[in-house]
């Protein structure tokens, strides 16, 4: 499928600093793309330049195989980190300037608000000025202005700060509906958690470089590291003599007579090994390939480790 | 196009529909008329008649104090003592005592008695008169003949005339010019103040509250400041022509209602007027000094007509407009550099100064409307929509108005595109502190 944004080769820099060296990135059409990389890494600066805020000094930027111009405003839907709206103005006058700012028609940008108004059941907040809301009310608008227009690129800076779990959850299922319905979605956030749950593909950028990037399943399974957790019932020393020399102990818990331990296999060994060395020595109760969260892959890339540190967190 | 018409939309409505515009716009006329009314209604409340019963010991006043509307004197030889009770009972409310040997004191000290202040007008008014009295007495003392000094007295007044390119002679005022000219000069420096300082908190606003990244992924940064400039100014037009006919009905209704018999004079008073006018023109400049005291009416009334008032208008529409598009760019500029309000401080300055300095420039202008500072302070951009306003009505040349027009409009592009660049980046900026040098590294960013 021909991808709906090409990034490719961008630099960006400022008056003292690099912001972007070099970045390409392809983002395919239908998918929620994660956009990682810690505060500072230039994030930022590539979501304005893909939004037209500001411009590359060099390299360029394809939307739907062309260009991107102007034109292209109006097909996408951008919701910053740094948000907020005019706190005098109605919900109503604000959400159908804002709509016809984004090139909607006045009757259809009315008929398509009361759709959203009536799904997130907030048709009476119409007259109500905005500073009059919660900030999580707020939010639900802000989101509404964002998607209004059916943008077939929708950049999401975070979008979930200022939400509390219920209505977090009503924006993630409301994303992923968009995502079905044929938009692409481009995520940028420090929630690795919503990562996993999210995102389809992901690109890392730490320091103006992009480190990584590719689908987030081959991601995990590139940085797996042979390691296994096992859980058992029995006698923990003699567990741990029948471990032979192909497998390493990273960790041990103990709670009365349950044991749970990680493994390390060493070479080339398969788990189906180390199950037959142990078997007699326990009552295996559990046995489980720890992959690595995209929480661990982060942090070892961005702190340019060479293997990941999976013992931070136990998944899957 | 269609998106820039949203903006100036929305900044249009969104200021007038306020509370403040409405009471501003009405507070506005009222204070204004109130400057027009309450003068005028103060000297009608002061028109409590004085019964003045004189007592001339002197002999020398006796029937010689002229009677005004407002003060009349009755003369008497009563002792001061009973006179005192007729002020208690009425129907005197002041007694002047005059000494007998007025006519040979170096000083005359008449006294007045009274049961209730009068105002400084009466005192001014008795003094002069009895000066102007005695002043006769004492020439005639030493047989001087009265008409000869009638004869030496003579009023001196100069009339102004211009030569025109065609050789005629026009006349001219300089104080009615120098009035217009101001009057135009500060409307448009208040013009600027006000609305610029608008354009700049609206820009803040939009930064404090963090919608602008919002707007600018729709629009280009340039269209919203543009959009924002040319609201203000819309919003400014509509307050300035509603306290323009605001004043005019409630003083038009004020007058009518309060000084029902003054109109009823001033229309006779100018139907005189009209016919003097009219035989004026037949009659030629040359014979103007042949009508008197009411002319100075009709001297103002010419001058209206020499002073090209479509020129000034359209001069004054201009640099009105283009100035404040000018300024208007600066403030917005600085309300993207800074955070809050109470950042404003530094980068306001250097675009107030400019402002004030025109202003003070303009006093001395004023005095001197062709030298040569006048001259480049009517032509530099920053200061000629002031400063040309005041040096207008005194007739400048056309190719120093051409001149100075143009250098204000390639001004306004430069200063536009210079604001335009500050603002595209200090819209983005949060929480720095900005300083001068980065605010002129912004200026090189690539768009």
């Amino acid at each position: 499928m021909k991808p709906i944004l090409e990034v490719k080769n961008i630099h960006k820099h400022y008056a003292n600093h690099v912001a972007l060296k070099d970045v390409s990135l392809v983002v395919e059409p239908q998918k929620i793309f994660g956009l990682l990389g810690p505060n500072g890494a230039g994030k930022t600066s590539l979501i304005r330049i893909i939004n037209q805020i500001t411009g590359p000094d060099s390299g360029e930027v394809l939307f739907n195989g062309e260009r991107l111009s102007p034109k292209h405003v109006d097909y996408i839907g951008y919701l910053p980190e740094e948000r907020g709206l005019y706190k005098k103005m109605s919900v109503g006058e604000q959400v159908m300037y804002l709509a016809q700012l984004k090139g909607l028609k006045k009757s259809d940008a009315k008929a398509k608000l009361q759709h959203w108004f009536k799904k997130f059941e907030i048709e009476n907040w119409w007259d109500k000025k905005i500073e009059e809301l919660s900030k999580g009310m707020q939010q639900k608008i802000q989101f509404i202005v964002t998607v209004l227009h059916e943008p077939k690129l929708l950049i999401l800076d975070e979008p979930f700060s200022g939400f509390d779990p219920i209505n977090a959850q009503l924006i993630k299922s409301e994303i992923l509906e968009l995502r079905d319905k044929g938009a692409t979605i481009i995520f940028s956030t420090h929630n690795m958690g919503s990562v996993e749950e999210l995102c389809d593909n992901i690109a890392l950028i730490n320091k103006a470089e992009k480190l990584l990037d590719g689908s987030v399943k081959e991601i995990r399974k590139n940085y797996k590291s042979n390691t296994f957790h096992i859980t058992f019932r029995g006698n923990l020393v003699g567990f741990i003599n029948a471990l032979w020399a192909g497998a390493e102990l990273l960790d041990k818990k103990s709670d009365d007579d349950v044991h749970s331990v990680t493994v390390k296999m060493l070479r080339q060994n398969k788990p189906n090994d180390l199950l037959q060395a142990v078997l007699n020595h326990a009552e295996i109760l559990s046995f489980q390939e720890i992959v690595p969260s995209m929480n661990d892959i982060f942090i070892s890339v961005v702190e340019n480790k060479t293997t990941v540190n999976t013992q931070s967190s136990f998944t899957e | 196009m269609n998106k820039l018409f949203l903006i100036i939309q929305r900044e249009y409505f969104s200021r007038v529909k306020k509370k403040s515009f409405l009471i501003m716009t009405i507070l506005g006329p009222l204070l204004m008329a109130g400057l027009m009314i309450v003068p005028v209604w103060l000297a009608m409340r002061d028109k409590t008649e004085h019964q003045i019963l004189v007592l001339d010991h002197s002999g020398l006043f006796i029937d010689k104090l002229p009677n005004t509307k407002q003060i009349k004197f009755t003369y008497g030889a009563e002792s001061i003592q009973t006179a005192k009770a007729k002020l208690k009972d009425g129907p005197f409310d002041l007694i002047m005592e005059i000494k007998g040997d007025a006519i040979n004191d170096s000083k005359t000290t008449p006294v007045l008695y009274y049961k209730k202040q009068p105002g400084i007008n009466v005192e001014q008014y008795i003094t002069n008169t009895m000066e102007n009295i005695l002043f006769d007495y004492r020439l005639q003392g030493d047989s001087i003949d009265l008409n000869k000094i009638d004869k030496a007295r003579r009023p001196v007044e100069i009339l102004t005339l211009k030569v025109t390119e065609e050789g005629k002679d026009e006349k001219t005022n300089t104080e009615i010019n120098m009035a217009i000219g101001f009057g135009c000069a500060i409307a448009i420096y208040f013009m600027i103040f006000l609305y610029g300082s608008q354009v700049m908190r609206g820009v803040i606003e939009e930064k404090t509250n963090r919608i602008v990244e919002v707007i600018v992924s729709s629009v280009k940064p340039f269209q919203l400041m543009l959009g924002k400039i040319i609201g203000v100014a819309l919003v400014g037009l509509t307050q300035f022509i509603l306290w323009i006919v605001l004043t005019l009905i409630i003083s038009t209704a004020v007058n009518t209602y309060l000084f029902k018999d003054q109109i009823a004079d001033t229309m006779k008073h100018n139907s005189q007027i009209e016919k003097v006018m009219k035989d004026d023109l037949t009659a030629g400049v040359d014979k103007m000094e042949k009508i008197n005291s009411p002319n100075e009416v009709i001297d103002l009334f010419n001058n209206f007509n020499n002073i090209n008032i479509t020129k000034i208008l359209v001069c004054f529409a201009f640099y009105f407009l283009v100035g404040y598009l000018l300024y208007a760019a600066l403030f917005a500029a600085v309300g993207s550099a800074v955070d809050s309000e109470a950042d404003t401080q530094q980068f306001i300055l250097p675009v107030t100064i400019p402002l004030i300095a025109s202003f003070i420039i303009a006093q001395s202008v004023v005095t001197d409307p062709d030298s040569s500072m006048a001259q480049f302070f009517s032509i530099f951009p920053l200061t000629s929509p002031i400063v040309m306003m005041v040096r207008l009505p005194f007739d400048v040349p056309g190719w120093e108005l051409a001149l100075s027009m143009v250098c204000l409009i390639v001004g306004f592009l430069f200063f536009t595109w210079i604001a335009g660049k500050i603002y595209r980046t200090g819209i983005l900026m949060y929480g720095k502190k900005t300083s001068w040098k980065e605010l002129g590294k912004w200026l090189f960013y690539k768009g």
